[in-house]
């Protein structure tokens, strides 16, 4: 029993040791207490809403969110879920605030290019028409779409909440290039711009993103006070959930499943017990 | 089919197929009468495991290859389409990336069990190689498959196991570019790794049915590695099998949940939730984790060449140990000094997959200038993936063949019968016998 123990153990360390342990040159992420982590983790409806209004009042300029449609915003268990319409596209708010956007279209008379106020069909319009027009207007940088930003970076929401609030004052001896900024938590190495002492090189490193956000920039339609910290939170709360829009479904189906298999699994146990009665073994 | 058929046809129509077609007695033969040793413990409930994963795999792979699109444009959103818009898609697409991992967990799992009972051992060496074969086929399939997500790992992972092949002399950059369908890694690549990804679980499901196969001509081995003598050494595997592999399965799944509804992402990697991008390189290149062993041999040789002869050699090995392994004993319950250099192999498998993870210049441990050797640092991964990977080659190709000539063996008990407690540490002084004259 106890070799059995042992081996399991081993196997375990081995599970949880596998994922590869990349090392930035970032300070490690903060951590934030979100009120989606772990198995019975749900989203805060309020700051998802929030949240989308800070991407959308300042994120979405330059970052596109390729993935969502306006419909998601009213699906169970998005930021503005109504229980009276099942159906997302019969939100009403959900197509108010579609219709705030405009959205490129053709015409199908005329064949011309137009703009028009977008559907909850509509995916959420690109801030640029190309590649080439986001790394002109944004000093050669390319702002990469958010739609699965929070699984795309190693600590998600928190990496994101660091980042965004991370803008600290720039060290003295480090020599910032033009158009580039530094953060603490962004990964990269400083050797090159620092003059100071090459034993302390500081962490972190250039980002070419200005900080994005102040205190008082997104007015929050619940009165909630709109700090840098408040607005950084909501907007990685709802970068996460549009990242893992089923994240509260799956967990909800996952607890039935394990239930299930917990009760299978001691009634498979008991039948063993008694198919095997009377067989030494 | 180990005995003579057990199988007695009840209706008139079982009769009448039966003189035609005898499946109904081929399924009961193979899965109800089937005789199983009676002290097989949970080691053993992995085939059954394995079994229902390539099943689920198979499943859930059908259904996603509807919702798929082969594209280098398209894969990607493809896949996020799946997890947002399919009805259920994120659970079967968690299923299957998640599934992968448990499926190799459980290989590994069934690998070192055979390892250690000595189930690749006369009669049973052609069983072992199909299991190689399966092992083998897994590899591919997996590697195909982690490439169609077509996120930053997948292509960059990618390129770097498509240029191994290319370090082959003569035949190796035809290969390649064969794999690619052109000069670099493309469109192309993409589908015809799509093909394959899809073609090879039914291969590997055609091994398996040799592989059964193989293992109903000589019957089960058993932990105490000794062959069945009588009908009293064995109980029909329905029900004593199905039940005892149910709950193990029951159990296994509760662990696979766990994964799907709770950490769906923990044992892939963040990268690639980004596109592929072929301009930008990230900046750690790792394999999944149930290749980061090999990735630790290949990379513990300087020349490149030479690392993917020792990379395919470790798994190489595999096919030969049948013919290594001089030990008349099968099982390692009564080899106690082999008993710790197995041990100590499966702990190295497992430095590997630490060494494979991290990067070859890291220090093992943190803030110690070791010294130069060589070249590179002592306290380096390089170092330690090189001592664990030749710890790999010398289990096998040294201490294998020595020990079964070297050691002395515990007795070994007559039957698996008797005594009905027959761990060597509780076997009664009389009950033994001479070691050396049993095959």
């Amino acid at each position: 029993m106890l070799r059995k123990a042992i081996a399991f153990a081993a196997l375990g360390l081995a599970l949880v040791a596998v994922p590869a342990a990349a090392s930035t040159e970032g300070y490690k992420h903060r951590e934030v207490e979100w009120s989606f982590t772990g198995p019975f983790g749900k989203f805060d409806t309020a700051q998802l809403q929030r949240g989308y209004k800070v991407y959308r009042e300042v994120c979405s300029a330059c970052h596109s969110m390729s993935q969502l449609y306006f419909r998601n915003l009213g699906q169970k268990g998005g930021p503005f879920y109504d229980p009276e319409y099942k159906n997302p596209n019969d939100n009403p708010y959900v197509k108010a605030l579609a219709a705030d956007i405009q959205v490129p279209d053709i015409d199908g008379e005329t064949g011309d290019a137009i703009q028009r106020a977008a559907g909850t069909a509509d995916k959420f319009p690109r801030p640029f028409p190309n590649e080439a027009a986001a790394r002109a207007s944004n000093g050669g940088a390319l702002p990469p779409d958010l739609s699965v930003i929070a699984k795309a970076r190693e600590g998600g929401p928190d990496y994101i909440y660091s980042l965004l609030t991370g803008y600290a004052p720039t060290p003295a001896g480090l020599k910032v290039g033009t158009g580039q900024h530094y953060n603490a938590y962004m990964a990269g190495d400083l050797t090159a711009a620092w003059s100071g002492d090459p034993h302390h090189v500081p962490k972190g490193g250039f980002i070419a993103m200005a900080p994005p956000l102040k205190n008082g920039l997104v007015t929050f339609d619940d009165k909630s006070p709109s700090t840098l910290e408040q607005q950084a939170k909501d907007v990685s709360a709802f970068l996460a959930w549009a990242a893992d829009p089923k994240a509260t479904e799956r967990k909800q189906f996952g607890l039935g499943a394990m239930i299930y298999l917990f009760l299978f699994s001691i009634l498979l146990w008991f039948s063993y017990k008694r198919v095997w009665k009377g067989v030494a073994h | 089919m180990a005995g003579p058929s057990t199988y007695e046809p009840k209706s008139g129509f079982e009769r009448w197929l039966d003189t035609r077609l005898p499946i109904v007695r081929f399924g009961y033969d193979t899965i109800v009468s089937f005789p199983t040793p009676k002290n097989l413990n949970y080691w053993w409930t992995f085939g059954g495991i394995l079994a229902l994963m390539l099943g689920i795999q198979i499943v859930t792979g059908i259904v996603l290859a509807m919702h798929y699109a082969p594209h280098v444009d398209l894969a990607f959103d493809s896949i996020q389409r799946i997890k947002r818009d399919v009805n259920y898609g994120w659970l079967i697409q968690g299923l299957h990336a998640t599934g992968a991992s448990m499926f190799f967990l459980a290989v590994y799992i069934h690998m070192f069990r055979g390892l250690y009972y000595g189930s690749y051992k006369a009669p049973r060496e052609v069983l072992w190689l199909l299991g190689c074969v399966i092992y083998l086929l897994m590899i591919a399939t997996a590697f195909f498959g982690y490439v169609l997500p077509w996120g930053q790992m997948s292509f960059h992972g990618a390129v770097v196991i498509t240029n191994l092949i290319g370090s082959i002399p003569v035949i190796g950059p035809h290969i390649t570019t064969l794999l690619w369908g052109g000069f670099a890694l493309d469109n192309p690549t993409l589908n015809r790794f799509f093909s394959l990804h899809y073609l090879l679980p039914f291969v590997i499901a055609g091994v398996v049915a040799l592989h059964i196969w193989a293992l109903h001509v000589p019957g089960n081995g058993n932990p105490k590695g000794i062959e069945v003598k009588s009908k009293d050494d064995t109980v029909p595997f329905h029900p004593y099998y199905t039940v005892k592999d149910s709950f193990a399965i029951s159990v296994f799944l509760l662990m696979y949940g766990a994964f799907v509804f709770y950490a769906p992402d923990a044992l892939g990697d963040a990268a690639n939730y980004i596109k592929a991008n072929p301009l930008v390189t990230p900046q750690h290149i790792v394999p999944e984790w149930y290749l980061l062993p090999f990735y630790a041999i290949l990379r513990a040789v300087p020349d490149k060449l030479m690392g993917v002869i020792a990379m395919f050699g470790a798994i190489g090995t595999l096919f030969v140990l049948p013919w290594l392994d001089t030990s008349k004993v099968r099982s390692m319950r009564y080899r106690p000094a082999m008993r710790l250099w197995f041990l100590i192999f499966v702990l190295d498998c497992i430095i590997l997959g630490f060494c494979g993870a991290r990067a070859p210049d890291d220090a093992v441990i943190a803030g110690l200038a070791g010294p130069q050797f060589l070249d590179a640092n002592l306290n380096s991964f390089v170092w330690l993936s090189r001592i664990a990977s030749l710890y790999y080659f010398v289990y096998f190709w040294v201490i294998t063949p020595v020990m079964g000539l070297t050691e002395t063996p515990l007795p070994i008990p007559e039957g698996i019968s008797e005594p009905v407690l027959s761990h060597p540490a509780v076997t009664p002084a009389g009950a033994v016998s001479s070691p050396e004259k049993r095959g």
